[in-house]
């Protein structure tokens, strides 16, 4: 953690975040500072507590109901946790992509304007040719435009690949225009050919979007992210530069998991 | 036999591995083989009794015209005995499409907050209640239907009779709702919850994610919820038959009284000659109501297959 450069801007931080589910406890004392506009990878070996950072930026754990948290997690200097905080608003800001591509069971169209209708105001009237600009221009972005412009009313569950669906999932969350992105092990349901395509369309997105990125692969953490977290049972080990991380790892067990001895 | 047994068993040891338990696995295979398809045979015989009293008068006496057009149903007449359902069908349908319009609304409502808000013990003993709705005889809706349904009534409406249309659309309603509950629960539970995380994380509320993706999501099995309570108020008896006034006319306005196809079988079966024209033409109407609710069930379950296809 010493490593981290304090002058630049920090989209995300956590401070002294504990977390229960029911009494295990998950979380100790997890101070990070994630940096604004960078794409900040988190590695560890399976129940490290990775995913539960990540679900708790969004506040997606408290679905599970039996979550308690303690401490703070300041999403652009706005703790999430506070009282006054909508969801609906939080999650606008901070986008979530999961593990399993999930599209919802309605149209490719309607899944990339899903989230855009569910957050403009009842007043707020958009003409079609609008959300038609919209949807096209989310496409384009994740390149996927070309392979389903012909297909836009058909389901998006159907006849997708699970690549093209991970993309799709990652186009519907741009049309609100969010701050960061939340991926969680966005790559591991495809094949090595869909998670190369994925890693160059998150890299892709790097400078317009904060990107948190879990990940189980420790050759994506290397090559697709500029910092590198590494968790160990529930707590930050080291927090630093992604080259610095897998060339002097600054303590022992991070060289250990890095040299794959265990995880 | 028994010689047989055993010399099979010895058989065990020349290299044939069937032992006692092989037999014995057999024997259960082919008892449970046995229970499995006598649901087959059962249907296969109920149809085909229900077939051989009517299908004479099918044959020889039935005027198409008449039977499903006429609304004179006058069997016992004995100079001119005429056979027409028209009333009854009329009657049928309209509560029917009572029942329905008050048993959706309520079901799907139910099953909503059942699957999708309702947690922990709420949910329990909500699902534990909507059971025992479901467990209570029909004679005893019936009953209802007669003694408290129809002074309420003639009271709040202010209509000479309470045992009419709305009376008995009431009560399949209510008969109903359980089953629809029930089957329209399950198709949401059916919507994986990686839909509502999805939908969730992308800011949606509770209520969005029911409206725009659970309840899209879950149309099929609504659909055939829906199908199943109306085979259910289409061929419920007794309760109808004591809530509905039992009266032959096509209903013009929901205060009327109306008789029912399953009522007319089951008030006039046991007072018709066994091979009588009256005996068949009752027969012909169970025919009738075979088909339709066989149609109704066949059509629900082909809907149900369609979403596990999908």
């Amino acid at each position: 953690m010493t490593n981290v450069n304090n002058q630049e801007n920090i989209a995300i931080r956590t401070v002294n975040l504990n977390l229960w589910y029911g009494s295990f406890q998950a979380l100790f004392d997890v101070n990070l500072a994630i940096k604004q506009g960078i794409i900040t990878s988190m590695i560890g070996p399976s129940g490290c507590g990775k995913s539960t950072v990540l679900r708790s930026v969004d506040r997606i754990n408290e679905r599970l109901g039996y979550v308690r948290i303690d401490g703070a997690i300041q999403v652009l200097d706005k703790n999430v946790y506070d009282a006054d905080v909508d969801l609906a608003q939080l999650r606008k800001q901070v986008g979530m992509v999961f593990q399993r591509p999930n599209p919802l069971p309605i149209s490719i169209f309607d899944n990339i304007i899903f989230g855009h209708r569910i957050h403009r105001s009842p007043e707020q009237k958009i003409s079609r040719s609008e959300e038609e600009a919209i949807v096209e221009a989310a496409l384009r972005r994740v390149l996927l435009w070309d392979k389903v412009k012909d297909k836009l009313k058909r389901k998006a569950t159907l006849d997708l690949s699970l690549e093209e669906r991970q993309k799709l999932c990652i186009a519907r969350l741009l049309p609100v225009k969010p701050a960061v992105l939340l991926m969680d092990e966005p790559c591991s349901a495809l094949d090595p050919k869909g998670t190369s395509a994925v890693e160059e369309l998150i890299w892709e997105l790097r400078g317009e979007y904060t990107i948190l990125l879990v990940t189980h692969n420790m050759a994506q953490a290397r090559r697709a992210s500029d910092e590198c977290v590494f968790m160990l049972m529930g707590r930050v080990m080291e927090h630093s530069k992604t080259d610095d991380m897998f060339v002097t790892p600054a303590k022992r067990e991070t060289a250990d998991y890095i040299e794959g001895r265990y995880g | 036999m028994a010689s047989q047994l055993s010399s099979q068993t010895d058989n065990a040891s020349a290299g044939d591995l069937r032992n006692q338990d092989w037999y014995l696995d057999k024997f259960f295979q082919s008892i449970m083989f046995l229970c499995g398809i006598s649901a087959i045979l059962f249907v296969l015989g109920i149809f085909i009794f229900v077939f051989k009293e009517g299908s004479g008068f099918i044959i020889h006496q039935l005027d198409w015209a008449e039977f499903f057009l006429s609304p004179k149903w006058r069997p016992t007449s004995a100079t001119q005995a005429t056979y027409g359902t028209f009333a009854m069908v009329a009657g049928t349908a309209a509560v029917t499409v009572i029942s329905m319009a008050i048993a959706l609304p309520f079901s799907f409502g139910a099953a909503i907050f059942i699957a999708e808000f309702a947690r922990g013990k709420t949910r329990e003993w909500l699902k534990v209640i909507i059971e025992m709705l479901a467990a209570i005889p029909s004679v005893v809706w019936g009953f209802i239907g007669l003694m408290i349904m129809n002074p309420l009534i003639i009271d709040t409406f202010d209509v000479p009779i309470g045992l009419n249309v709305l009376n008995s659309g009431i009560i399949l309603g209510l008969m109903a709702a359980p089953i629809i509950t029930s089957i329209a629960e399950d198709a949401f539970k059916a919507v994986p919850d990686t839909y509502r995380e999805a939908a969730e994380a992308l800011g949606a509320t509770k209520w969005q994610v029911v409206y725009k993706v659970i309840l899209p999501a879950a149309k099929n099995g609504l659909l055939s919820a829906a199908l199943l309570g109306i085979g259910r108020a289409f061929g419920e008896t007794m309760a109808v038959l004591m809530a509905s006034g039992h009266a032959l006319t096509v209903p013009t306005s929901v205060f009327d009284s109306i008789r029912a196809l399953t009522a007319t079988i089951a008030a006039e079966l046991g007072e018709t000659p066994v091979g009588s024209d009256h005996y068949q033409a009752l027969f012909a109407i169970g025919i009738f109501l075979f088909s339709i609710t066989f149609v109704i069930n066949m059509t629900a379950d082909f809907i149900v297959r369609g979403i596990k296809n999908q």
